[in-house]
This record gives structure tokens, C-alpha cells and sequence, in this order.
């Protein structure tokens, strides 16, 4: 829970101070594009590319890697479970572990599924490392004209988050100390889970609760026209971000098709 | 500017409840004056409160009488600068992530043209004596600094009516010093009305000139401090109010306390993934018979020490040792034990009451324990029985715990600790939020389990708790960093 981050140091590397909703459109259409095709190529290509922007962003290598490690758990478990239950076994027998026949066709699948995810949430990890929440939401309301109820709302329930964890771990301590615990019964297990649950539900619904009473006081959502104390403007940098992103993806998929690799993901 | 409050015939009924939650009230509030809010849990003092701030929708309940405040109205958007509340629990009076923001957001909610905002924040902050830069992170900072700002936010549009809800409840004495500055300081210019409720009177008598008392069918009192407590300060401190002068006779022993029971030595701790400790290098002896006082600043360790000695977190470095007579048959530290075996050996209570219940009805939270401790039936029927009676919650006995208010809530989680009979307890601020009535039946609880030879551990920053019942203190400094 404690990898929510609320607040971050505001980064002034090219990409990471722009407008938070030009990020997250460029991203948007990268995504699409390597969703596009189920072929290794295009994603392996796609995280290159990525690679090489990581500077702009202001992120470390280091730091990317780390956040991303989560991603590597997943993509392993997509190979290992597609080498082996994959239905389809289509292309050359490769080598065979006891009765599971790996061929070229679960191996092409499983490398595409796998450098897929990473080409999705690499993009994912640099933008949301880079982007205030804030800042985001006040881009959302201002750029966009979501409504404030939505996005200073969510913004505000989002700082309850980390809360959530430490709420948890005490319910645990709680509950020990009235002399409940489950020891090796699942049954008794699963009834304390519900039970912990349950308070941790009771708990937020009245933070909460306190907290929305909070805004209202300060007149949120009042009916009065808002101003913003910070603006966030889509500058010219901004739209160029977004363009560079759809002339990339296209590019992208020009130089799969042109290598003969494409194959569309709706056929 | 200031602006005059008017309450005629003034009722509240939430909305599926069949009691009014307030009643009869016929209030005046001239402009400019400080008002203090008194009466005992229940008498509607919050839900008062709320009216003021036009925070009881009409589809939330019904109401009876009037509400004028002039000039302006009622509500949020009224003109001006309107209201500015202030509630109890930190975590939830902020909103945004950093300091300036937050203090911002009221502004940007009413409209103030956007150049005009930065400066007014800053004022604001001055205004509380906010130390820290306005992009500092509201995560960051303690609760009586939280409290300060949250206060900042409530006064930045110049509210002409301030109403603050215990606003330093939650805080430890220093931090509740610090806010008490602050609202003194803001109020010095009679540009705004206050409304203050408040638990502890003593502290809060410096900052009104006129106390008001709700009570069954309205307000039953109303002057100045010192002519309402002459007159109603009996009957008063009866009902359960806090009232300076009536002072609660100490339950101390002064003797040394009996044999050891368990002994913490260099206690450290550090939550996985944190980067600096929480506990650092205390040692602690908790006796039989006796009542031992944990206190400190916000942030020392205080919780973190009782949930060592409670065998509920294993320290980073140092050892929890419970004595041959304590673990009677056990071995190894207590944080390993089954919880069965430790609860009926060490209770804990925490301090949020609601974090402990685990069932529907309160007289089945009561038999949970001693039923996981192996008592027969008939056993767990008498214990229950006879806590119900001590704790006065026979008549909540099929209630669900969770719809108890607040010194009930207090009473019933004390009670499911008693009820494994451990020798050692360990309460975590036992006393946060209650009126006089349950202070005082907490006192001596605890007072006779400490002479029936139990050992006693209260973290707390209430003094005169530590002073009517504390036989030795520790004080606890704060963590150093490593």
C-alpha cells in the first residue's frame, strides 16, 4: 500500500513536466498500437523505444527497473503457463518435458504475450513515476472539463489510501489480541479475513464520511462557480508530445508490417 | 465581519431515528462573541454544530424551529466569507496533498479570482503560525500541525462564524497548546463569531465569554463562565461535564508495586520498509499490583511500545520477557504465543474500540474470549453476565457493538479484555473522548483490577488520568534517528 504516492517531487525533465492529460493521451496511443498485433517484433520494438525516452522522463534506469520488477513476476508466469497448458501447439517440436510438447508456435505466443505486458507497462510506470496526482487532477478538470466532483473527489479519497494498510495491519494486531486467530484451519481463516473485512469497510466508509463533511464545510461542490489556484495549461509542447506519439505508433506498425511480422489483433 | 446567530424552537430528528438528537433550543448568539458549547455525550452538541454550518440536508432528517444567521444566511455558500468548521480527527480535515493546497482549496470552492489566493493562503498560514513552505506534505506533518492547518484552510475566506468541534481532542498536550494559540490568536479581532464545543473545559475557558449548556428540552444554562459554573456546577459534573474546580479524587496506592511480571529491555522497533524507528532503546517493568503511565509527545513510541509488551509485534532488537509467573507453562516471548494463550495472559485494548469487535452482539463479543480460552459454557455465561452488570451494558446486551456510542464502545472493549482474566492489561489512550461519567468508572476499573493484583499499562497524554491513577511513569522522549 505504501507504493501509493500522493505527492512527488515535480520532475523538470522534458517529458515529465508535461501536461499531465498530454502524457496520458501519448500513452493512450502508444498502448493501442502495440495491442494492435499479437507479433513479438512490435512490442520488442515498442520497449526499445521506450528505453531509449526513459532519460527524458528524468527517471534512472535503476528506478525503472525496480518499479517494473512486479511486471517481470507476471510476465514469467505468462510464459511458464503458456509453454505448458497452451492449447494450440501449432509449428516444429522444440523440446518436450515430460508430457508437455513445447513447440515454435507456444513460444512465439508466449514471447509476444510477455513482451507485450512490458511494452504496456513500461509506457504506464514512466508517466505515473513523472505525474503528480494533483496535478493531474487539476489537468482533468482544467484541460478536459471532467467535473471537479470527480477528480478532486477521487484525488482526496486517493490520500486515504495509504491508511488503508496501516488500518489493516492493526485489525490483525487487534484480533490476535482478543485471542482470535486461525492457526492451520482455512475455514476459521477465511471468517476472520470476512470479519476484518468487514471493519476495515466500517472504518473507511467513516473517514470517509468525516471527510466528505470536511469538504462540504469548506464549500466544495457548492453550486458557486470554482477557480483554480494552480493552472495547468496544454501548451504547444503538449500537443507535440501527443502527435510525436501518434506518428511513432504509426511508424511502429509500418515497419512491422513492412517486415512481415504484423498480425492484427481483430483478423 | 462577525455576524449574529438566532436559534427559536430549534429540533433535529436523523433521518430513521425516533429520538430527537436535539430539541427546544432557544439560543441568541450576538455578533463578535466566543460561545463554549457544553453538555453531556448525547445532548446534540455536534448535531447544533452542524445545523450552524447548514451541514443537515433536508432529506438527511427533520427539523423543527429556526436557524437565522445574519447577515449572510445559512450554509456553505453563503455570502462572505461565510463558515469555517473545524473538526476533531486530523486525518480527515485535510484534503489536499500539500500544505498551501489545502489551504487553497476553500478559496478556489468560493471562487476568489485566482491571483488573489496565494497571498491570502499565505496570510492564513502566518495567521496560525504554520512554520513550514506551502508545498510541504500534509502526510507529513503531526497531528496538532495538521490541526493548525486544517484551521488555516477554515479561516482563509474570513468566516464570520467559526465553529470548531474538539478541535484539540486528538492532540497531545503540546499540540493542543499550539492550536489553542492559533485559535486565540485569529479570534483577537472580534471579526468572528465562535462556537467552540469542547470536552475539557479548563483549557478552553481562555478562549470564550459566554458558556451555553444543552441539556434534555434545550439549553438549561447560559452566562458567563464563572456565574454558569457557580450556579450548575454540580449538577453539571453529575451529568458527566468536565467543570474546573471539581477535581476527581485520586486512586493511587503510593505503595511499591508486587512481583514483576514481564520486563522489556532494549526495545527497539522499526515497521518493515520504514526508514527510521519508532521505538528506540526503552526499557520497561510492568508489576503486579500495580499502574504504570506511558507518555510522550505524538510520534515517541508510545502505541508501538504497548503493542511490544502486548505480544503483538516482535521488537527489531531488544527482548520481551515474561516472568515464570506470567507465562505459566509457556515459553518463548509472548509475541509468539497462540493468541488464546496470550490473551489470557496479556489484554490489550486499543484505542479505536472498533478495530477489536468481531461479532454482532455485544454479549457474544463478551463470551468470544473466555470461550477461546476453553471455559465451559456455564462459566462464560457467569463472566458475561457479571461484565455486562460491572460495565452497566446489560441493556445493550443483544445491540451490535458497532452502533454503541462512544463510552459505551470504550466500556465494551475494556470489558472483552477482562473477560480472559489476563494479569497483565495494556490500554492505549483509554480515556480519549470520554465524558467525566465513563472517565471516572475507568478509573476505578482499573484502579480495583490494579489492587486485585493485575498489572496495569495506560499509554496516555491525559494528565489527570496519569495523576488520579498512575503508581509510576514512564516517559518516553522520541525516536532517535539511526
Amino acid at each position: 500500500m505504501s507504493s501509493v504516492a500522493t505527492l512527488m517531487r515535480r520532475s523538470d525533465a522534458p517529458l515529465a513536466r508535461r501536461n499531465p492529460v498530454a502524457k496520458l493521451a501519448a500513452g493512450l496511443v502508444f498502448t493501442f498500437a502495440v495491442l494492435a498485433t499479437l507479433d513479438p517484433v512490435t512490442p520488442a520494438l515498442a520497449i526499445g523505444i521506450v528505453l531509449v525516452l526513459v532519460p527524458l522522463f528524468g527517471v534512472g534506469y535503476g528506478e525503472l527497473a525496480r518499479r517494473a520488477a512486479p511486471v517481470l513476476l507476471g510476465a514469467t508466469g505468462v510464459i511458464v503457463s503458456l509453454l505448458f497448458f497452451a492449447a494450440e501447439r501449432t509449428g516444429t517440436v522444440l523440446f518436450t518435458v515430460g508430457p508437455f510438447a513445447v513447440t515454435t508456435g507456444v513460444v512465439y505466443t508466449a514471447l509476444g504475450l510477455s513482451l507485450r505486458l512490458f511494452a504496456v507497462a513500461l509506457p504506464a510506470i514512466l508517466i505515473f513515476a513523472t505525474t503528480d496526482p494533483t496535478d493531474l487532477a487539476d489537468a482533468l478538470i482544467q484541460n478536459v472539463k471532467a467535473p471537479p466532483r470527480f477528480a478532486i473527489g477521487a484525488l482526496a479519497a486517493l490520500r486515504l489510501v495509504p491508511l488503508l494498510g496501516a488500518q489493516w495491519r492493526l485489525l490483525g494486531l487487534a484480533r490476535r489480541a482478543r485471542g482470535v486467530d486461525a492457526g492451520a484451519n482455512p475455514v476459521a481463516a477465511l471468517r476472520n479475513f470476512a470479519s476484518a473485512t468487514f471493519a476495515l469497510l466500517v472504518g473507511a466508509i467513516r473517514r470517509g464520511t468525516r471527510l466528505a463533511t470536511a469538504m462540504d464545510a469548506r464549500g466544495f461542490d457548492s453550486g458557486l462557480p470554482r477557480t483554480w489556484a494552480r493552472r495547468q495549461r496544454f501548451g504547444l509542447a503538449d500537443l507535440a508530445l501527443v502527435a510525436a506519439a501518434v506518428v511513432v505508433s504509426a511508424a511502429l506498425i509500418a515497419t512491422t508490417v513492412a517486415l512481415g511480422t504484423f498480425d492484427p489483433l481483430l483478423a | 465581519m462577525a455576524v449574529q446567530v438566532e436559534l427559536r424552537g430549534f429540533g433535529w430528528r436523523h433521518a430513521g431515528r425516533a429520538a430527537w438528537a436535539v430539541r427546544g433550543v432557544d439560543l441568541r448568539i450576538e455578533r463578535g462573541e466566543r460561545v463554549l458549547l457544553l453538555g453531556p455525550s448525547g445532548a446534540g452538541k455536534s448535531t447544533l454544530l452542524a445545523a450552524l454550518a447548514g451541514l443537515l440536508a433536508e432529506d438527511s432528517g427533520e427539523q423543527e424551529g429556526t436557524v437565522t444567521i445574519a447577515p449572510g444566511g445559512v450554509g456553505i455558500g453563503a455570502a462572505g466569507g461565510g463558515i469555517g468548521l473545524l473538526c476533531q480527527d486530523p486525518e480527515t480535515q485535510l484534503v489536499m496533498a500539500r500544505a498551501g493546497d489545502d489551504v487553497a482549496f476553500g478559496l478556489e470552492n468560493r471562487g476568489v479570482p485566482p491571483e488573489e489566493i496565494w497571498p491570502t493562503v499565505d496570510a492564513a498560514l502566518a495567521a496560525v503560525g504554520f512554520a513550514y513552505p506551502r508545498d510541504h506534505p500534509t502526510s507529513a506533518l503531526s497531528g496538532g500541525e495538521q490541526q493548525r492547518l486544517a484551521l488555516a484552510g477554515a479561516l482563509a475566506t474570513r468566516p464570520s462564524l467559526l465553529l470548531l468541534d474538539e478541535p484539540t481532542a486528538n492532540l497531545d498536550p503540546d499540540g493542543a497548546a499550539l492550536v489553542r494559540s492559533a485559535i486565540g490568536r485569529v479570534l483577537a479581532d472580534r471579526e468572528t463569531t465562535l462556537v467552540l464545543v469542547e470536552h475539557r473545559v479548563a483549557e478552553a475557558l481562555g478562549l470564550v465569554d459566554r458558556v451555553v449548556v444543552l441539556g434534555d428540552g434545550g439549553v438549561v444554562a447560559d452566562g458567563p463562565p464563572d456565574a454558569v459554573f457557580a450556579e450548575h456546577g454540580n449538577a453539571l459534573t453529575e451529568q458527566g461535564v468536565w467543570v474546573p474546580g471539581h477535581p476527581v479524587t485520586p486512586r493511587r496506592t503510593g505503595s511499591p508495586g508486587g512481583p514483576e511480571l514481564l520486563r522489556g529491555e532494549g526495545l527497539w522497533f522499526r515497521h518493515p520498509g520504514a526508514d527510521r524507528f519508532a521505538l528506540s532503546d526503552v526499557d520497561c517493568l510492568v508489576r503486579s499490583a500495580e499502574a504504570l503511565a506511558v507518555v510522550g509527545p505524538n510520534g515517541s513510541g508510545k502505541s508501538t511500545l504497548a503493542l511490544l509488551l502486548g505480544g503483538l509485534l516482535a521488537p527489531t532488537r531488544g527482548t520481551v520477557a515474561p516472568t515464570m509467573d506470567l507465562a505459566t507453562g509457556l515459553t518463548g516471548p509472548p509475541h509468539r504465543w497462540r493468541a488464546a494463550a496470550l490473551a489470557s495472559r496479556i489484554g490489550s485494548v486499543f484505542q479505536d474500540p472498533e478495530h477489536q469487535f468481531v461479532s454482532t452482539r455485544v454479549a457474544d463479543e463478551l463470551a468470544l474470549g473466555p470461550r477461546r480460552v476453553g471455559r465451559t459454557a456455564r462459566e462464560t455465561q457467569s463472566i458475561v453476565d457479571d461484565l455486562l452488570a460491572r460495565l452497566r451494558l446489560s441493556h445493550l446486551a443483544r445491540a451490535n457493538p458497532y452502533t454503541l456510542s462512544g463510552g459505551e464502545q470504550r466500556r465494551l472493549s475494556v470489558a472483552t479484555a477482562l473477560a480472559t482474566a489476563p494479569r497483565v492489561l495494556i490500554l492505549d489512550e483509554p480515556t480519549f473522548g470520554q465524558d467525566r461519567r465513563t472517565w471516572i468508572e475507568l478509573v476505578d476499573l482499573l484502579a480495583k483490577l490494579r489492587d486485585d493484583g493485575c498489572g496495569v499499562v495506560a499509554v496516555t497524554h491525559d494528565t489527570d488520568f496519569v495523576d488520579a491513577l498512575a503508581d509510576r511513569t514512564l516517559t518516553l522522549t522520541g525516536a532517535s534517528h539511526e
